[in-house]
């Protein structure tokens, strides 16, 4: 009996994928000013039910996710965006 | 002197008429608080992501303005008392804001006059 015994992995190892690191656009693009007025760009921050994505899946730095959320709150006061919409996308 | 930008959405049911009288009101009321209104938008008639006042659509308008801080308080008191405007919002530009207010007016000059 060999005493290097042979190392048998019950599951296969997943290779770990490099886990794509998450940037925040509005730093990297420079944009220094969210606007409230194009809902579309806005959009892409909310879901299908129109709730704002949180941090940690769009990768925004905490100024801008704060500054996103004002503009977004102030896109539904002016109804150019729903407070609570269905399938949006 | 501050800068300001409101949008302001006006009941569907008024004719092209009323709209431009109820913004000349408005415009008078700032000009004679010696407010400079530096640009203003018309985006007409849009729908609207919810019901407001029973209305599915508005007329939508934008004036960008600078003015005394004590100028806004009677500002939107004046909103408050004119039924046509069924919502409007005021608000503070501060630099960033200015520096893109100005891009999108250049963009908004450059096609319309390539129009």
């Amino acid at each position: 009996m060999s005493n290097k015994t042979e190392i048998r992995y019950l599951s296969p190892v997943d290779i770990e994928k490099r886990k794509q690191s998450k940037y925040c656009r509005f730093k990297k693009m420079g944009i220094q000013y969210i606007d409230y007025k194009d809902p579309d760009f806005l959009m892409r921050f909310l879901n299908e039910q129109g709730k704002i994505l949180p941090r940690r899946i769009t990768g925004n730095s905490m100024k801008f996710q704060r500054r996103l959320a004002i503009s977004v709150k102030r896109a539904r006061q002016l109804a150019l965006l729903p407070f609570v919409g269905d399938n949006l996308k | 002197m501050n800068n300001y930008e409101t949008v302001f959405i006006m009941n569907p049911v008024l004719s092209d008429e009323q709209v431009r009288e109820t913004v000349k009101k408005f415009i008078d009321h700032l000009k004679d608080k010696k407010a400079k209104i530096s640009h203003e938008e018309n985006w007409g008639l849009k729908k609207l992501k919810y019901v407001i006042q029973k209305k599915k659509t508005g007329f939508y308008y934008l004036l960008e303005f600078q003015a005394e801080g004590s100028v806004i308080n009677n500002f939107e008191i004046e909103f408050q008392r004119d039924e046509r405007v069924i919502r409007w919002q005021t608000v503070k530009l501060d630099k960033y804001a200015m520096e893109y207010a100005d891009r999108r007016r250049k963009k908004l000059n450059e096609k319309s006059k390539s129009e």
